[in-house]
């Protein structure tokens, strides 16, 4: 058995086969994976009997559950208006300019993907972002580069 | 009975069932409230708000389709309001529907059009959001178009996919501006778990789903001097055509069917139902063949139930849903395909025309029958064996465009030979039928008696029912069938998709156990066909299935095995049946395919 077909088989006799428990199957692969593949949805569809295109469409509903692949560390930058007004836009400039990619990518390692989202709820503490479930906020476009280093150097 | 809910309607009392909507209430007071996501086979949505009336006591507008009534309602819907905010609402909706309405394989048949023209949409208050919207046309399948472009995203398609059909080929996905009716990762139709059904198609409001169209290359064939074009129409289309050319529902148009066909240029008018009676003498063979396997030759790889295999939409389902049940599968092709092989065999030999001139065309209520004609496997007699399906809808068309006034053309009878078929042969176009003609031959074949049942009408096994069930206990048999003395043969019928799911898992849990069940894909059997004329509920279904049995008791014969040109073909051709023959012509195999 392979490893994705463990994890779906895992996470469903953990959480039940009924649909209201596909958003927490869902979430589960995106903890281990960041992303949901075809392969992955598929086996989700088999294991819940629930059509691959209505598990498809209910991930693609979420941004938080991408379909798309990701790196191991998903920066997320709050694009609202708070986080806008205190300079988001010098943040994502200096993650570009630190990771040589642009937003919406994904590095050649495979290490980062740079994203935008909406509201964060720390617009008290704008500019925000989150790396996976970490939240870092007063950024700086030299403070996010301190950040992104150490993520770096971490395997 | 239920509690009885008093309320007025623009003034007017009324009191119905409190689990009653307003649309249903207003109904009963013959006020007609516009409708675009509702259909009566359908889940209530309510996500159109074109039905939206006024409340006294509530600011808001509500959704009647969506909304009970209650006690002391008072319900008005044609005040200013309401009319105004309906024709915002519609006008919202075109904002994202590609009108090209002059240029659409819908035009004249679509709920949005019909409804922009009742509430005189004439101007464009509000942006058009199509150019910026991220849609596809999917053109991809042979038997469905799918575009996004004309979708107002009400949902009638999805639901219909998953309540009707249990397939789930098409879902929701995404958000927002950005939501979208899409398959799997937004493949093509042609990709995906689509039994081609149509059923989208008869339940799409507008021209987002449609079939693919082949009446041009039809019209080209006819136009060919060297083609001899021969056109075989299945025993549903006779029911559903008046309907597309101005008649009542359930008016059958046999005769004037065939006039048509000839003034509209085919060279041979032939009749599906000859092969569904082929299809009778091969498939009752079979199940008798099986029967004998289990019974008395104790095999127990023999596969019970065996399975009807007419419905292409239903094969294509255990394709994809239930591959470990296809050797249950009757190994005889549909009626279609069985004529397509004969129509460049048998019948080039017996006109005297080279099989490569030949173009055989086929009139069918249904979608599926498109794909099923080009599946890879089907050119047994060394060509394709039907070159172009068309659908009940498209041959209204052709007669449209042909100028001819169906009311008035005289009627006419098939071309022969392949053109006579017995009542048997045209219950097929009804859910249990069949079941019905297969149990009139078999049972005489094994007793030598006909069905007990009064003037051969197997009434157990009729109606619209999801599942039916009929048992047949076989007593005196005749000598070489005498294994089956006492035996109770017992069948299900079943209709829709979902009903089938229903029926594959009580038999996959051991709940239940047949020799012989019938399935056909869309509801009520080919008569409720996606091909079929727009609109479509039980209703309308009833009447055609009440059009199918009355053809079937005026016609002379009414048994398959007794149609002479059945005996004809099997004396001349076929030899017998399950002969060497008929199974390189008749016969077919099945695939396992992917699950999403």
């Amino acid at each position: 058995m392979d490893f994705h077909e463990k994890l779906v088989q895992n996470l469903v006799f953990k959480h039940g086969k009924d649909r209201e428990n596909l958003l927490p199957i869902l979430q589960g692969v995106i903890d281990q994976e960041r992303y949901l593949s075809e392969e992955v949805i598929l086996k989700i569809s088999k294991e819940m009997s629930i059509p691959a295109a209505d598990v498809y469409g209910t991930a693609s509903f979420y941004s938080f559950l991408d379909i798309e692949p990701r790196g191991k560390f998903v920066i997320r930058v709050c694009k609202t208006i708070t986080c806008a007004m205190k300079g988001k836009n010098q943040i994502i400039q200096s993650i570009e300019n630190f990771l040589k990619i642009k937003v919406g990518e994904t590095t050649i390692d495979k290490k980062f993907t740079i994203l935008q989202t909406n509201c964060l709820g720390w617009c008290h503490k704008a500019p925000a972002m989150l790396i996976n479930d970490e939240i870092y906020t007063e950024l700086t476009p030299e403070s996010v580069v301190d950040i992104l280093r150490e993520y770096k150097e971490e395997n | 009975m239920s509690n009885m809910v008093n309320l007025t309607i623009n003034g007017i009392a009324v009191s119905v069932e409190e689990d009653k909507t307003i649309l249903e209430a207003a109904k009963e007071l013959h006020i007609k409230i516009p409708t675009l996501c509702y259909h009566k086979d359908l889940c209530v949505a309510g996500n159109c708000r074109v039905c939206v009336v006024e409340q006294v006591g509530n600011h808001k507008l509500v959704a009647s389709c969506a909304t009970p009534v209650s006690e002391g309602m008072e319900i008005n819907t044609n005040t200013l309001k309401v009319r105004n905010c309906r024709k915002h609402i519609i006008e919202l909706l075109l904002t994202e529907h590609r009108e090209e309405c002059t240029k659409c394989y819908r035009n004249g048949h679509c709920e949005l059009q019909e409804l922009s023209a009742e509430y005189q949409i004439t101007n464009q208050d509000f942006i058009d959001l199509v150019p910026d919207k991220n849609y596809t046309i999917d053109m991809l399948s042979p038997a469905i178009e799918k575009d996004d472009s004309k979708c107002i995203r009400c949902q009638r398609c999805v639901r219909t996919c998953a309540e009707i059909q249990s397939v789930g080929a098409i879902a929701v996905a995404h958000k927002g501006s950005e939501m979208k009716i899409s398959t799997f990762f937004d493949r093509s139709l042609d990709e995906v778990v689509c039994t081609n059904c149509g059923q989208c198609i008869v339940h799409c409001p507008t021209g987002a789903l449609t079939e693919k169209s082949y009446v041009e290359k039809v019209w080209d064939a006819i136009a060919d001097p060297e083609a001899h074009v021969v056109v075989q129409t299945a025993p549903a289309v006779r029911v559903g055509l008046g309907e597309e050319l101005g008649l009542g529902s359930g008016t059958r148009v046999t005769e004037k069917m065939v006039s048509a066909l000839r003034r509209l240029g085919f060279d041979s008018v032939l009749d599906t139902n000859f092969t569904a009676d082929l299809t009778i003498m091969e498939e009752g063979t079979e199940l008798l063949t099986r029967l004998k396997r289990a019974l008395v030759e104790d095999d127990p790889d023999v596969a019970l139930p065996m399975a009807t295999s007419c419905s292409p939409g239903w094969v294509k389902y255990i394709e994809h849903k239930y591959p470990e049940y296809l050797p249950n599968l009757s190994t005889c092709k549909s009626p279609q395909q069985m004529f397509g092989a004969l129509a460049k065999t048998y019948y080039a030999k017996n006109i005297k025309v080279a099989p490569e001139n030949i173009v055989s065309v086929s009139i069918m209520p249904c979608t599926a029958k498109k794909f099923e004609a080009n599946r890879p496997e089907m050119k047994d007699s060394g060509y394709k064996d039907v070159d172009f399906v068309l659908t009940t809808r498209e041959l209204a068309v052709m007669i449209r465009q042909a100028g001819i006034e169906f009311e008035k053309l005289n009627d006419e009878s098939f071309d022969s030979i392949m053109g006579i078929g017995s009542g048997a042969g045209v219950i097929f176009g009804a859910t249990g039928g069949v079941m019905e003609a297969a149990l009139r031959t078999a049972y005489e074949i094994v007793t030598g008696r006909e069905v007990p049942f009064d003037n051969l009408e197997i009434t157990p096994v009729r109606g619209l029912e999801g599942v039916k069930e009929a048992t047949v206990k076989i007593e005196g048999t005749v000598k070489e069938w005498d294994f089956l003395e006492g035996v109770e043969l017992k069948c299900a019928v079943t209709n829709g998709l979902e009903n089938a799911h229903q029926l594959m898992e009580a038999i996959k849990r051991g709940d239940k156990f047949y020799h012989f069940i019938e399935i056909m894909a869309c509801p009520g059997g080919c008569l409720g066909g996606g091909g079929q004329p727009f609109p479509v509920d039980n209703e309308i279904r009833l009447k055609r299935m009440e059009a199918i049995y009355a053809e079937d008791r005026d016609l002379p014969i009414r048994k398959s095995h007794e149609n002479p040109e059945i005996i004809q073909i099997y004396k001349e051709f076929l030899e017998k049946p399950l002969s060497h023959k008929s199974h390189k012509l008749l016969h077919t195999s099945y695939v396992k395919r992917e699950q999403y």
